[in-house]
């Protein structure tokens, strides 16, 4: 039967001799070997791929290691060889449970990735905002728009990393403070954000009401500063590409 | 789905990475270009707005490698489905993608893997074709794999296979002329047995590539230049297809442009030596 010929050929792949449910035919075994080094090789490469930053930070011998890990772990499932390697920051922090820059830096790479072929978006024109009633308006996200809780300066050292500049050691930050990735046209932007607009960004996501916006800094910053600063994170996004459009209107 | 498979015999490239502003910037001299289905299968972003330009200035051959055609437990509807989106974005030349399999289960080893030829395959295989063709809207071409086993309850050969494969289902052929060199090589098979036996009408596109010896086995990697013996294969093929759309696939090491069209040069000129009726005229 093809189903058995195929639950075998995957179990040749992926277990030890010992934990087979049976062996390949002796006169199989050269080529299988080149069948197993091609699986192993392809999802390195992919990781390394999509990780180069951690790479860099690692170096090759620490890296592969920790791929070969990840690999045993999780054979790949999805219908492409880009999905692999989503969850390697936690294979990371299994491995280095002390160094939370790690897995901060993984979540970077990975998720500038993702934002590098998410959906496009119509950005909103300038004059298009001179005749919106800011009471109902409703803000839109940039479709690339990604979020993470930093406790580290995984952001400072990807940047370096990515410049070629000696990096920063890693340390952790003096307060909570958010990344955020997103796509602004074809090129991919990180940015590390304060608690405030980390958590404004986060609140749009369940309440795209640029008034709940308000009310929210209101009641934490007070009437006048609650309102400025609304305003000045909306003007940041817009100019950013963060917020891509604002239409009107209730829920 | 009743579109005809098309005929096209012209000269192409893959597109790759390191030579996107050549396509896009210049008058590249080829007759098509193919690329990796599943790198554009994506929501948005540069990939497919490169694909979108590129495809306003050369036709398209869309060359997938993750529909696991020989899957035992069945196609991946939502594959299908992106795909479909490609196909209708694009209008591609060709859509193909490899006889093999690589998906059982929850498991995908993204790897060409070989098949047994047997009945209950090619039963399942045509089923499988015939959906993947009704999902995209048109005939596929299905390439010949490199293998590096086989199997013992094989009860036809491979080019017995295709042909069968091509009659119950109406799909194209993509004749990989390294991958029969690899094959034969690894299994003792004879070239010009498996050429000669294979259905000529249904070849639409010939791909040429370069292997590695390592050890005992020729290996199928793509990272070389097209070797002689794979040179003199083509050379016998087309004298026996006709003019064919014929590409070069370079996926490693990848050199430049230059170097690989002066190896479409040679396809070129064998095909105007191996074919001078057709030159003439």
């Amino acid at each position: 039967m093809l189903a058995d010929m195929q639950r075998d050929f995957r179990s040749w792949l992926l277990q030890p001799d010992a934990e087979r449910r049976t062996q390949p035919p002796r006169d199989t075994l050269r080529g299988l070997a080149t069948y197993q080094n091609n699986y192993r090789t392809q999802l390195v490469l992919c990781l390394k791929a999509s990780y180069p930053q951690l790479l860099a930070r690692l170096g090759d011998d620490a890296f592969v290691e920790a791929a070969i890990q990840h690999i045993h772990r999780h054979p790949p499932s999805s219908w492409t060889l880009d999905a692999y390697g989503a969850n390697f920051a936690d294979s990371l922090h299994a491995l280095y449970p002390h160094n939370p820059d790690l897995r901060e830096l993984a979540w970077i790479e990975w998720n500038l990735g993702e934002a590098f072929v998410a959906r496009d978006a119509e950005t909103i024109a300038p004059h298009q905002l001179a005749a919106i009633d800011w009471d109902i308006a409703r803000l839109r996200l940039s479709p690339s728009l990604r979020l993470h809780a930093a406790t580290t300066n995984a952001a400072a050292l990807w940047s370096a990393l990515q410049e070629g500049v000696p990096a920063p050691a890693a340390e952790m930050l003096d307060a909570p403070a958010g990344i955020i990735v997103w796509r602004r046209d074809f090129s991919c932007q990180l940015r590390q954000v304060d608690t405030s607009e980390y958590t404004a960004l986060h609140s749009l996501r369940e309440d795209d009401r640029f008034s709940a916006l308000c009310d929210a800094l209101v009641e934490r910053l007070g009437e006048r500063q609650g309102v400025d600063r609304a305003g000045s994170l909306l003007a940041g996004w817009l100019a950013a590409g963060i917020v891509v459009g604002v239409d009107e209107g209730q829920a | 789905m009743s579109r005809a498979l098309p005929l096209f015999a012209g000269y192409g490239l893959g597109l790759r990475r390191e030579h996107y502003r050549d396509f896009l910037d210049t008058d590249v001299p080829v007759d098509f270009v193919e690329v990796i289905s599943e790198n554009f299968m994506v929501d948005g972003g540069q990939p497919l707005d490169i694909l979108r330009r590129v495809r306003a200035r050369y036709p398209v051959a869309l060359h997938g490698v993750s529909m696991s055609i020989g899957s035992a437990d069945g196609l991946k509807h939502d594959y299908l489905r992106r795909l479909r989106k490609l196909v209708d974005a694009i209008d591609p030349l060709f859509v193909s993608d490899h006889l093999s399999w690589s998906r059982f289960e929850h498991f995908n080893s993204h790897d060409l893997l070989p098949l047994p030829y047997t009945e209950e395959t090619l039963a399942l295989v045509c089923r499988h074709i015939q959906q993947a063709q009704e999902a995209v809207g048109r005939p596929m071409l299905f390439e010949n794999p490199s293998s590096y086993v086989s199997f013992a309850v094989s009860s036809m050969t491979e080019w017995e296979f295709l042909a069968e494969m091509t009659q119950r289902t109406g799909c194209g052929l993509l004749l990989d002329i390294n991958n029969i060199y690899v094959s034969s090589q690894n299994h003792g098979w004879d070239a010009d047995a498996y050429l000669a036996a294979i259905p000529a009408e249904r070849v639409r596109q010939i791909h040429l590539a370069g292997h590695t010896q390592a050890g005992e086995l020729l290996i199928d990697t793509h990272d070389q230049p097209i070797g002689t013996d794979v040179w003199a294969l083509y050379a016998k093929a087309i004298s026996m297809l006709g003019p064919v759309a014929t590409m070069i696939e370079r996926d490693d090491a990848v050199p430049p442009l230059a170097d690989l069209l002066a190896e479409l040069d040679i396809a070129r000129r064998l095909q105007a030596r191996c074919m001078p009726a057709l030159e003439a005229a």
